[in-house]
């Protein structure tokens, strides 16, 4: 038997070649910047080995002692997770009402999936035009008599959450319209038969098949809000309430040229997410996760 | 031994449903008595799953009544009407285990705990599955899978158990088993039951009254033997095992009922079933057993046709052959010894099981007038 044959047997064959684009992409874009980043955050700026010491740790010394930067982590969480929830809570009973057929489905799934084609700086543009103090809704509150003060929706906390909600609503509805779809719509059914009325299909039947979708939709929901950047900015309170870790870095970066400090808040931000995902994957880890009998 | 009896009649009064310009099922009427085995029979399209949905509750009626006894049932939504339904999937829920799925609708019904466990433990019994009851229906095969849909119902002691096409993803050994499992638990608990099936011989086997459907509408109600030994027209036949079905013309009317029809050159003594005058299409149903064969040219025997022996199928107990008659094409007979292809024999059937319809079939309505 020849060598080329038993290599074969093995799987080693020249198919194996069609890895080599992937692997080099793998190597140039993720595993060597990662790894550069790595290295970077061991070798803390003059400024911040002063400050804090003079190891190799330097920066993750200032990361958790620096109020002003460790703080970010848990405005970024309480930024990132209440939406994500909000984003699969909202989703749930609007995949649910649009399930099956209808005249004009098509219609309102576009209109419902459409801010997804909007990036963060235009949905903060429009933001800034309908809700700013000057904006047409206060414009028009002003003029019906209902308020006497513009009412600030932008610049602060709900600017951000609400920019959050626009751009990681399409991604969750539709992710759980999926999950939904997959649901034999026939177990419905024989629990009807069975004697349950809506709400014991949904909280014995429907919920719990949808349980680990829901996770998988919040775990991506939560990574897309927690990495914000722009919004934070655009309609944030950037130095207050949505002073987000990914702004942090980019301070570090942009504004002190502190290239390794950068990258220690970006390698926090990926283990916070990490964290946090862990945690979603145990939970999800605990609910049944075999078939659900449909399509999905 | 028959639980307790929770109605005596149930009542479809022209019930149907259509989709916009379609009827699924138009106009069925059906009295069930208590215990009774029912089996709506059909090709798929005919309308028998839809009737089965509406009895259940899934698919709104668009005219007509159900009613159990005095009670109007079709204006209640399926939770409240206390029917077991058996579907062709199963249904099973996948997340529950198999004592879970049976304790279901007990559970729905806000059985108290004990007697839940109790009547599970009963209906596992029943349908051979103790010791499987901490499974999920994933790790169970297709005929077991079969039987925790059955025991989910009869566990819950409905008031009627509907099955929809329940053994038709099972393979030909289980179908049978379960067939006559079916049947057992059936005669053992007295069920009211409408079972839903495309299979003649099921039907057959196991209902004690068959409702044969066609394009959304009812063709025959009888027995198994009103059904197989005179069904109303020839698509009831063809339904019933009657595989020969020739189109012929009338060419002669006797006075006792029979009629003499001819095509091409074959020339038939049958019974007319219906007014047929001289002259009219008909089609001409008989079955593979009917036939009488010979090789013996001295045998004397009714409707004698020369032909000769084509493909022979071993059936197990007997032979199916066919050969070619003039005019209307290849016929299928059965015999109990193997003609050998190629032999010339002579074919004949009795006048009495030659059974000539008209090739129209009659509408509903008109049907009703004939009654």
């Amino acid at each position: 038997m020849g060598l080329s044959h038993r290599l074969a047997e093995r799987g080693i064959d020249r198919t194996l070649w069609l890895l080599l684009p992937g692997i080099l992409f793998a190597l140039v874009l993720f595993i060597y910047p990662f790894v550069y980043g790595m290295g970077l955050t061991i070798q803390p700026s003059a400024r911040i080995a002063d400050q804090w010491g003079n190891g190799i740790f330097a920066n993750y010394i200032a990361f958790f002692n620096d109020p002003f930067i460790f703080d970010s982590v848990w405005i970024t969480l309480k930024l990132a997770i209440p939406v994500a929830l909000f984003n699969v809570i909202i989703s749930v009973p609007i995949a649910f009402k649009l399930r099956g057929k209808f005249r004009g489905k098509r219609t309102l799934m576009t209109l419902l999936v459409l801010p997804i084609t909007l990036g963060t700086v235009l949905t903060a543009q429009g933001m800034l035009i309908f809700l700013g103090r000057q904006g047409w809704l206060n414009k028009t509150l002003l003029e019906m008599g209902l308020i006497d003060q513009p009412i600030q929706f932008v610049m602060n906390y709900w600017g951000v959450a609400i920019s959050l909600v626009i751009s990681g609503f399409p991604f969750a509805f539709l992710l759980i319209s999926s999950y939904l779809s997959g649901i034999d719509p026939s177990l419905e059914a024989a629990a009807r038969t069975m004697g349950a009325g809506w709400g014991k299909r949904l909280t014995r039947i429907t919920l719990p098949l949808l349980a680990p979708g829901l996770a998988t939709t919040f775990i991506l929901t939560f990574v897309l809000a927690f990495s914000v950047f722009p919004s934070a900015r655009l309609v944030g309170d950037a130095m207050g309430s949505t002073r987000v870790m990914s702004l942090m870095a980019f301070r570090a970066f942009g504004e002190q040229n502190d290239y390794s400090m950068a990258s220690t808040i970006a390698l926090m931000m990926g283990l916070v997410e990490f964290v946090v995902v862990l945690l979603v994957l145990a939970l999800r880890g605990t609910l049944y996760r075999g078939s659900t009998g449909g399509k999905g | 031994m028959p639980q307790n009896q929770p109605f005596q009649q149930l009542r479809l009064r022209s019930i149907g449903r259509t989709y916009g310009e379609y009827a699924a099922l138009r106009s069925l009427d059906l009295t069930v008595e208590q215990g009774e085995f029912i089996a709506l029979l059909g090709p798929s399209g005919c309308g028998k799953s839809t009737a089965l949905n509406c009895l259940a509750g899934l698919v709104p009626l668009t005219q007509g009544q159900i009613l159990l006894d005095d009670e109007r049932v079709d204006t209640l939504p399926a939770e409240r009407r206390d029917f077991g339904m058996v579907f062709q999937n199963y249904a099973l829920f996948p997340h529950m285990s198999v004592a879970k799925n049976i304790a279901f609708g007990l559970e729905m019904r806000r059985t108290p705990k004990a007697e839940i466990k109790q009547r599970v433990q009963r209906a596992l019994e029943q349908v051979r599955l103790v010791g499987q009851e901490s499974k999920l229906p994933g790790q169970l095969s297709g005929g077991q899978q079969q039987r925790v849909a059955i025991a989910r119902v009869i566990a819950a002691q409905p008031r009627l158990v509907l099955m929809d096409e329940p053994l038709s993803n099972l393979d030909a050994k289980l179908r049978l088993d379960m067939r006559t499992e079916i049947r057992r638990m059936h005669q053992e608990q007295g069920f009211t039951t409408i079972y839903v099936t495309h299979d003649q011989e099921e039907a057959l086997s196991m209902a004690d009254r068959l409702v044969v459907l066609r394009e959304g509408e009812v063709q025959q109600v009888g027995t198994p033997e009103e059904l197989h030994n005179k069904p109303v027209n020839w698509y009831v036949a063809d339904f019933m095992g009657y595989r020969n079905i020739l189109d012929m013309t009338v060419s002669e009317v006797a006075s006792d009922g029979r009629v003499r029809v001819t095509q091409g050159g074959l020339s038939l003594w049958g019974s007319a079933q219906g007014a047929l005058p001289l002259g009219t299409e008909v089609r001409v149903a008989i079955r593979p057993d009917d036939f009488i064969v010979t090789t013996d040219a001295g045998v004397d025997i009714p409707n004698p046709t020369p032909t000769t022996v084509g493909v022979v199928e071993y059936l197990g107990r007997e032979y199916v052959f066919d050969c070619a008659l003039p005019g209307v094409g290849s016929v299928h007979v059965k015999t109990p010894v193997h003609p050998g292809a190629g032999t010339q024999l002579r074919v004949g059937v009795p006048a009495e099981r030659v059974l000539v319809y008209p090739t129209e079939l009659a509408s509903q309505d008109a049907m009703k007038a004939a009654v």
